[in-house]
C-alpha cells in the first residue's frame, strides 16, 4: 500500500489524494457526502458491481495531468478509475445534471412512485433521486411494464414492477450464497429479476438480497407493511451466531422487535452479511445484546426524530404540574388496535382488523 | 479491381481443390515462414480498418494485444451479422468459406492464438456446416490442427452458433455468450485486448477484416494499401438493398461514386420504375440517414464517395458513416417516419436491458414514433422523441443506445417536415400504405 503512488484528483473544487486504481466515485466518496455521485447499481462490497444503472454519469473536464483533454462522454464514476490530476465535474456541471434527471426519467417510467403503500419508503434511493432529480409530473404516456406476481420463498417477497434491474441481487446470490437460483430472465424492457423455475431462494445468506436491493423490489416477509421505518427506533445490537458476525440492527418500536438487517454505512451499502437465522428468526428482544441507538447517516426520512443527541427531560409531568396528571383516557382500552395482549410483531404478514377481534 | 470476391464465381470454390487450385492457402504458406510480429507490421502498413462497423485500424488493434508470458491468447471471428441492412459477411462465408479460414490461419498465427472461434448468428443455419466442412478440408491437407505446415504452429478453430441476438455482435457480448453467459457487453476497460475470452488476451475482427487479411500477405501491405483513397485502404464488400434495381453484394473501390454506385449499371442499376431517390441509410441501420441531395455531395460541394473519410464527411453534421457496409436506399414512396420507427422497434427488442436509458428510452422511443406514425401523435411529441435520443446517447455501456438514437435524430433532422406531416394529416396517414406496412403492422401491433 505504502509504496502505492497517490493520485491527485479534483471532484466539484474539492481536491483529494486518492492510490492508484481508486474509482472516481470511491474518490468522491472519500471527498464528501457533498460531492459524490448517487449511485443505484454500484456496491463496493459485491465484485463487478456497477456500470449499469447510469445515475452515477460525471463529467471528466481534465483527464490527467499528462494528457488534460477532457473526456467527450460522461463516465459512469463507479467504474471509471481516477488519473493523477484529473479534474471532476459532478453537481457542478450543467450536462451531468441534464443526464441524471435523464436516468431518474427512465427508471421512473416503469418504476411506480407509490411510496405511500411501498415498504421500502424513506430508505430507498430512487426516492431520493426522484424527490432531487424529478419532475411532479412524467412526460411518458404509454402504458407501463406489468409482471406476474413472483414470490421468492416464504420469507421474500418480489416486486417486479418496482425492480430497477440493478442486478445487486444477483451478484448477492452468485458471490455470497455461492449457489445462483435466480437471475435475469428476457432482454430490453422485458427483463426481469425471476427465480429458476419458480425455485424458492433458500440459501442461509439469502436475505441479504433485501438489504441491497436499492428499491422495494425485495422485500422481508417478516416486516413488511408492519411499520413505516420511521416509526421505528435503530438500534445496535449483536449475538452469538456460528454463520455471520452476528452484528444487525434492530428496528424496535418498544420493546418488540420488528425487524432485524445487517448494519449500513454511510452510503447506504452493509457493513457485514448476516445470516437468515439472525434476520429472520431472532425477533425476540431477549435474542440480542443491545449496545445502544444506532446513528442513520443518511439523509433521508429514517434518521429524522431520532434521539441521538436528545437531552431527556429530568423533570416528570407530575413534578411541573405538582400533581398526579388524571388520566382521561387509557388509549389501550379505548382503541381495538392498541391492545397489550396482542405483539404486532408476531404477527404473521400485516395486520388487519381480524388480528383484533375481541372474540378471538 | 476485385481482391475477395474475384473467384467467387467459379465452380466447386467452396471447397478446397478448387480454392487450391486457383491459388488458395499461398498467403499461409507465405505468412508462416515470417514471424509473427512482421505479420502485425504488414496489416499495419496496408491501413486496413475494420470492417465490422467501427473502421477501426485493424494492425493497431492487434499491436495492442497484451502477450503475457504462459497466458494463452484467442482470436474470435464476429461473424454475427446481425445489423439490419447487412449482409455481405453471409455471402462470402456461403460462397468463399476457404478465403476465411485462410484469414484465420495467419491471423491466429500473427496473434499466438491457438484455439481461434467463429461466433456465427443463430439464423445462419446452414453456413455452419459449409464452414466446418472448410475446416475439416484444411485440416486434411495440414493447412490446420498440429504443426500446421511442419511450422511448428498448431491451431483449431471452432465454429460457435449464437442463438441469434443482436447485441451479440458487440464484441465484449459476444465474449459472454461464447463463455456460455447471458449476451450482456462487458463494461470497458478491461477491453478485450487484455482480458477477452476466458479472461485471456483476445482479438475481436469481423469475417470480411479477417478475409483481408489474405490479399494483405498474398501483395503485401504497403501494395494493399495503395489501393484505395486516403485512410480508406483496399476495397469493400457492400450489401445494397431496398429500392434498386440490382440489390446485392457487391465489391467496391473506394473511388467510386455514391452516385455511380446506386446508378450506374455495373452496379446497383438505379431505382426501379424511374422513381427518384429520397434517402439513404449508407452503412447499416444504425448509421444516420442522409437525403439525396446529401448522399451525393458532401457539405463542400464534391461529389460524395463510397469510403470511410467520404460519407462521415469529416465530421460535419450532415455526415454519416460507411459503416458495416449495409447499404439501404429508400424511393420517394417511402416513408421515413415508418422506416425509423421500424427500426426503432428493432432497437427496442435487441436492447439487452442492462442500461437504464437504453432499456427504457427504446421502448419509449417506438412508442411515440408509433403513435406519430399512425397519425396519432402530437407536435410536442416530435420533441420529446429528440429529447428521449438525446439522452439515451452517450450515456449507454455499449453503442447500442447510440445504434438506436442516430437513425432517430437523423431522421428528425433531416425529414422533420414529414413528421410534421404525419401530425397534421391524422386521416390521411392512417390510410397511406408502404410496401412492408402490412408486414410491420402485423409485428408491432402485438406489442
Ligand atoms: C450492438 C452492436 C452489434 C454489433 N454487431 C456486429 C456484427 O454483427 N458483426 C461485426 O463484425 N461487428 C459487430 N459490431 C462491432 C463489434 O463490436 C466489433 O467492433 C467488431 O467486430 C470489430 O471487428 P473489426 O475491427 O474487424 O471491425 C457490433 C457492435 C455493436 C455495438
Ligand atoms: S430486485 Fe432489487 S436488487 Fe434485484 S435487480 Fe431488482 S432492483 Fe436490483
Ligand atoms: S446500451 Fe443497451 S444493449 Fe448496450 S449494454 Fe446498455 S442496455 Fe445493453
Ligand atoms: S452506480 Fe454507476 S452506473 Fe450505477
Amino acid at each position: 500500500m505504502s509504496d502505492q503512488p497517490l493520485f491527485k484528483v479534483t471532484i466539484d473544487n474539492v481536491t483529494v489524494e486518492v492510490p492508484a486504481g481508486t474509482t472516481i466515485l470511491q474518490a468522491a466518496r472519500q471527498a464528501g457526502p457533498e460531492v459524490a455521485p448517487p449511485a443505484m447499481c454500484y456496491y463496493s462490497k459485491l465484485e463487478g458491481s456497477g456500470g449499469k444503472c447510469r445515475t452515477c454519469l460525471v463529467e471528466v473536464s481534465k483527464g490527467s495531468e499528462k494528457d488534460p483533454r477532457p473526456m467527450p462522454k460522461l463516465v459512469a464514476s463507479c467504474r471509471t478509475t481516477v488519473m493523477d490530476g484529473m479534474e471532476v465535474k459532478n453537481y457542478t456541471s450543467e450536462r451531468v445534471l441534464d443526464a441524471r434527471a435523464g436516468v431518474v426519467e427512465f427508471l421512473l417510467i416503469n418504476h411506480p412512485l407509490d411510496c405511500p403503500i411501498c415498504d421500502q419508503a424513506g430508505e430507498c434511493h430512487l426516492q431520493d433521486l426522484a424527490y432531487e432529480h424529478g419532475k411532479a409530473g412524467t412526460r411518458y404516456e404509454f402504458q407501463r411494464r406489468t409482471f406476474e406476481k413472483h414470490t421468492l420463498g416464504d420469507k421474500i417477497q418480489l416486486h417486479m414492477t418496482r425492480c430497477i434491474l440493478c442486478y445487486r441481487c444477483v451478484m448477492v446470490a452468485d458471490q455470497l450464497t455461492k449457489k445462483r437460483e435466480h437471475g435475469v430472465l428476457d432482454r430490453g424492457e422485458h427483463a426481469e429479476i425471476t427465480s429458476y423455475l419458480e425455485k424458492n431462494l433458500d440459501n442461509e445468506f439469502i436475505g441479504n438480497v433485501i438489504d441491497v436491493c436499492p428499491v422495494g423490489a425485495l422485500t422481508d416477509k417478516t416486516f413488511r407493511f408492519k411499520n413505516r421505518v420511521w416509526f421505528l427506533k435503530p438500534l445496535n445490537a449483536h449475538r452469538d451466531c456460528e454463520k455471520c458476525c452476528g452484528k444487525v440492527t434492530l428496528w424496535n418500536r418498544g420493546d418488540e422487535v420488528f425487524r432485524v438487517t445487517a448494519r449500513k454505512d454511510q452510503w447506504g451499502e452493509v457493513e457485514d452479511w448476516i445470516c437468515n437465522d439472525c434476520r429472520f428468526d431472532k425477533k425476540k428482544t431477549s435474542d440480542w445484546v443491545i449496545e445502544g441507538p444506532r446513528e442513520i447517516a443518511r439523509h433521508s426520512v429514517i434518521s429524522a426524530n431520532k434521539y441521538i443527541g436528545l437531552k431527556k427531560p429530568t423533570e416528570t409531568i407530575d413534578e411541573v404540574i405538582g400533581k398526579k396528571p388524571r388520566l382521561f383516557m387509557d388509549i389501550n382500552k379505548v382503541s381495538g388496535v392498541n391492545r397489550k395482549d396482542i405483539d404486532l410483531s408476531l404477527i404473521e404478514g400485516p395486520a388487519h382488523s381480524i388480528d383484533f377481534d375481541k372474540d378471538k | 479491381m476485385k481482391l475477395l470476391l474475384e473467384n467467387a464465381h467459379i465452380e466447386g470454390i467452396r471447397f478446397f481443390e478448387a480454392y487450391r487450385k486457383h491459388g488458395g492457402y499461398r498467403s499461409v504458406e507465405k505468412a508462416l515462414k515470417m514471424s509473427p510480429a512482421e505479420i502485425v507490421e504488414e496489416v499495419k502498413k496496408s491501413g486496413l480498418r475494420g470492417r465490422g462497423g467501427a473502421g477501426f485500424p485493424t494492425g493497431l488493434k492487434w499491436s495492442f494485444l497484451a502477450k503475457p508470458e504462459g497466458i494463452p491468447r484467442h482470436l474470435v471471428c464476429n461473424a454475427d451479422e446481425s445489423e439490419p441492412g447487412t449482409f455481405k459477411d453471409r455471402y462470402l462465408m456461403e460462397f468463399l468459406p476457404h478465403l476465411l479460414i485462410e484469414g484465420l490461419i495467419t491471423s491466429s498465427y500473427a496473434l499466438g492464438s491457438n484455439a481461434t472461434y467463429i461466433y456465427i448468428r443463430g439464423e445462419y443455419a446452414w453456413i455452419p456446416d459449409i464452414l466446418e466442412q472448410a475446416i475439416q478440408e484444411a485440416k486434411n491437407n495440414g493447412f490446420l490442427g498440429k504443426n500446421i505446415l511442419g511450422s511448428g504452429f498448431d491451431c483449431e478453430i471452432y465454429v460457435h452458433r449464437g442463438a441469434g441476438a443482436y447485441i451479440c455482435g458487440e464484441e465484449t457480448a459476444l465474449i459472454e455468450s461464447l463463455e456460455g453467459k447471458r449476451g450482456n457487453p462487458r463494461i470497458k476497460p478491461p477491453f478485450p485486448a487484455v482480458q477477452g475470452v476466458w479472461m485471456r488476451p483476445t482479438v475481436v475482427n469481423n469475417v470480411e477484416t479477417l478475409a483481408a487479411i489474405v490479399p494483405i500477405i498474398n501483395m503485401g501491405g504497403e501494395e494493399y494499401g495503395k489501393i484505395g483513397v486516403g485512410k480508406s485502404t483496399g476495397t469493400k464488400l457492400i450489401s445494397a438493398c431496398g429500392n434498386l434495381n440490382k440489390p446485392g453484394v457487391y465489391e467496391i473501390p473506394f473511388d467510386l461514386s455514391v452516385e455511380d454506385f446506386i446508378y450506374s449499371d455495373e452496379w446497383c442499376g438505379g431505382i426501379p420504375k424511374g422513381k427518384k431517390l429520397k434517402a439513404c441509410i449508407p452503412g447499416g441501420s444504425s448509421v444516420p440517414i442522409l437525403p439525396a441531395n446529401l448522399l451525393l455531395t458532401t457539405a463542400k460541394g464534391e461529389k460524395r464517395l463510397m469510403n470511410y473519410e467520404s460519407l462521415s464527411d469529416g465530421g460535419f453534421q450532415t455526415g454519416s458513416m460507411l459503416g458495416s457496409g449495409g447499404f439501404i436506399v429508400l424511393d420517394e414512396d417511402q416513408c421515413v417516419v415508418k422506416h425509423t420507427m421500424t427500426l426503432a422497434h428493432f432497437y427496442m427488442h435487441e436492447s439487452c436491458g442492462q442500461c437504464s436509458p437504453c432499456r427504457e428510452g427504446t421502448g419509449w422511443m417506438w412508442r411515440i414514433l408509433k403513435n406519430i406514425e399512425q397519425g396519432k401523435g402530437k407536435m410536442e411529441d416530435i420533441d420529446l422523441l429528440w429529447d428521449v435520443q438525446r439522452r439515451i446517447e452517450g450515456n449507454t455501456i455499449c453503442p447500442l443506445g447510440d445504434a438506436a438514437a442516430w437513425p432517430v435524430a437523423a431522421a428528425i433532422r433531416h425529414f422533420r417536415d414529414e413528421f410534421e406531416w404525419h401530425v397534421l394529416n391524422p386521416e390521411e396517414a392512417q390510410v397511406r400504405n408502404f410496401g412492408l406496412a402490412h408486414y410491420a403492422d402485423e409485428l408491432l401491433i402485438q406489442n
